[in-house]
């Protein structure tokens, strides 16, 4: 499906039909493979994924468990605090407000993306080729580019002085908008930005791989809905989706993960916009934690609680992943 | 792909123009901002910095571009970005090919477990483990390194390309090497000779997916490569913007237009490959 293979390409049939072999005996590629073949095969892959993830996940979560500063960082061995890390980091009303503040910009932006994303797709199917076209351009684009680009380009847009978004607010009469400062006015639009550079870039994967599936829905069920004098949104919410559920699904759980440990472009905005304090989310709140302030054993224990509330958002998912077993 | 449901359009000619216009206007919308980079990395500094991007550069003029070029830390940058994308790629796509094998041809004990592995690995997200990458690197010597970066890179792309490829190597029919190794073939040389050409597409694409993930990282660039002018070009992008004199946005944009389009031009190539690619594996799952 993926693979097109070429027809004219094809030596081994050639070669097969040259020579008159009297039916050999086929050797399955099952039996003839030695047992050992495919764990020798993982070997590099496996070790350099837990080089490169495995190790340090169990080492985060030692040093979640130590005292581990700037003093640990110039050889004195970590001292053993068992669980101080978490109980100082959970009774700290600061982490309460980065953590809901997290969770509603998780929902907000998975949310939207979903939304805009399916309505795209749905959109993309009923328009002409070249309308059709002109779309999965400009999302193909908007998709590739550079995140550290992407928030610079929205910040030169929305800059309170000279941004085209002011501008055109304050042309459609909206004069409030003269000099409005986004990213230095608060949580509350610092977010709206933060979020918009996120569905902007994370909208077209949703929209074209639910377009991809929506192509692939058999067309006389939605015939047969039609028939029956179903709605458009209907035929959508009743037909449509419900045949793609996996791939929604799926999208939808990758949304959660994506925006949950959103950094990069909330880093990138808060630099040069005010106090850090009243925008961080956990992955910047992780990152001033450890790397800015060398806490590494409060770092390690923040980064472990991320990874539990992710877990927990998606438990369900990966357990029917572990349940189908045998994929494909 | 082309096969959208006819039923689905509508049937008045003004409800097809309608739609037509929306959907014309949706794709002007996305694509805005990166109109507005290249618009205003082609205006003179001086008229951006006072007035803003004018909507169109009618006073169109290099001299962005040039100053970047000129820019010694650029260039330091761009070939930072190369050598950690390039020997990332180079080194995920061999190992990943040897696990895709694996998990394609081979029925094994502790398979399915692999290969749930795969699917769970891939979503452990790098922000949640960049303080122990970076004092495990840091133990070994190995920040503000090409190797140290290169490694979590490698790490950070293997599941999805091992997930990628292994669907490129089911989609080749096992017959092709049985007949192979029939004529005398190796199973090895049945492999190098039958399956490996066959698969070029399919490596291309996902050797394209690996180096655009590095090259676009930012968030572990940015630990790992602390101190030091050695960056890759996202920090040194985001160092840019942070100049002191207030941000010269002629400047910032000429330097994210050169790190965006090669990323466009190699993206565009490889992302319907990878959007069926996503769905099959869902649906098939």
């Amino acid at each position: 499906m993926t693979i097109h293979a070429p027809t004219s390409r094809r030596p081994l049939d050639e070669a097969a039909t040259d020579r008159p072999t009297p039916e050999p005996p086929r050797p399955s590629l099952r039996s003839r493979g030695q047992v050992l073949t495919p764990y020798l095969l993982l070997l590099v892959p496996t070790a350099l994924v837990v080089l490169a993830l495995g190790y340090p996940m169990i080492r985060q979560l030692v040093m979640s468990f130590q005292e581990f500063g700037f003093a640990q960082q110039f050889g004195q061995p970590p001292e053993w605090v068992g669980l101080d890390n978490y109980t100082a980091i959970l009774s700290d009303p600061y982490f309460w407000v980065v953590t809901l503040r997290t969770l509603v910009f998780t929902a907000g932006a998975a949310g939207t993306t979903m939304v805009i994303g399916v309505a795209l797709a749905v959109l993309m199917q009923r328009v002409a080729p070249a309308a059709r076209t002109a779309v999965q351009i400009a999302l193909v684009f908007a998709w590739a580019t550079p995140v550290i680009a992407a928030v610079a380009i929205w910040k030169l847009m929305t800059d309170h002085r000279n941004g085209v978004v002011n501008d055109v607010l304050v042309g459609f009469g909206l004069t409030e908008f003269e000099g409005f400062d986004w990213l230095d006015g608060g949580a509350a639009t610092f977010m709206l930005i933060g979020a918009t550079v996120v569905i902007w870039a994370s909208t077209p994967l949703v929209a074209l791989s639910v377009f991809a599936a929506l192509a692939q829905v058999d067309e006389s069920m939605v015939e047969a809905a039609q028939l029956d004098g179903a709605s458009l949104g209907r035929t959508v919410w009743s037909v449509l989706l419900p045949n793609i559920r996996p791939v929604l699904v799926l999208l939808g759980i990758l949304q959660v993960i994506w925006d949950l440990r959103v950094f990069a472009q909330i880093y990138s905005l808060q630099q040069g916009a005010g106090s850090t304090e009243e925008t961080n989310l956990l992955g910047t709140y992780i990152y001033h934690t450890g790397i800015g302030g060398g806490n590494y054993g409060v770092a390690s224990a923040l980064a472990m609680v991320m990874l539990l509330l992710l877990v927990a958002l998606t438990w369900r998912y990966i357990r029917r992943l572990g349940k189908q077993g045998d994929l494909s | 792909m082309s096969a959208a449901n006819s039923i689905m359009r509508p049937r008045t000619a003004r409800g097809r123009t309608t739609l037509n216009a929306v959907a014309v206007a949706v794709a002007l919308v996305w694509v805005f901002p990166i109109y507005w980079m290249i618009n205003t990395s082609l205006q003179p500094t001086s008229t951006v910095r006072v007035e803003g991007p004018a909507p169109v550069p009618l006073e169109f003029t290099p001299e962005a571009y040039l100053g970047v070029l000129a820019d010694q830390s650029f260039w330091t940058a761009l070939s930072m970005s190369l050598r950690v994308s390039l020997l990332a790629v180079a080194v995920a796509l061999v190992s990943a090919t040897l696990a895709a094998v694996a998990l394609s041809r081979f029925r094994f004990r502790g398979r399915a477990s692999a290969v749930v592995a795969v699917l769970v690995i891939q979503m452990i997200p790098a922000e949640a483990l960049f303080i122990s990458q970076f004092r495990m690197l840091s133990d070994w010597g190995l920040v503000n390194t090409v190797l140290g970066l290169s490694l979590l890179y490698v790490g950070t792309v293997m599941p999805f390309i091992v997930w990628m490829l292994k669907g490129f190597v089911d989609g080749v029919p096992a017959d092709l090497e049985e007949s192979a190794m029939t004529d005398g073939c190796t199973r090895f040389g049945a492999f190098a000779r039958v399956t490996l050409p066959l698969l070029g597409p399919g490596l291309v694409s996902t050797g394209v997916f690996a180096f655009l993930v590095s090259w676009n990282e930012f968030t572990l660039a940015l630990v790992i490569l602390s101190s030091g002018g050695r960056v890759t070009l996202p920090v040194w992008l985001q160092g840019f913007q942070e100049g002191i004199s207030g941000t010269d946005w002629a400047g910032v944009m000429a330097g994210s237009t050169l790190i965006a389009v090669p990323v466009l031009i190699l993206f565009s190539i490889v992302q319907r490959r990878m959007a069926r690619g996503m769905v099959s594996g869902a649906v098939k799952g």
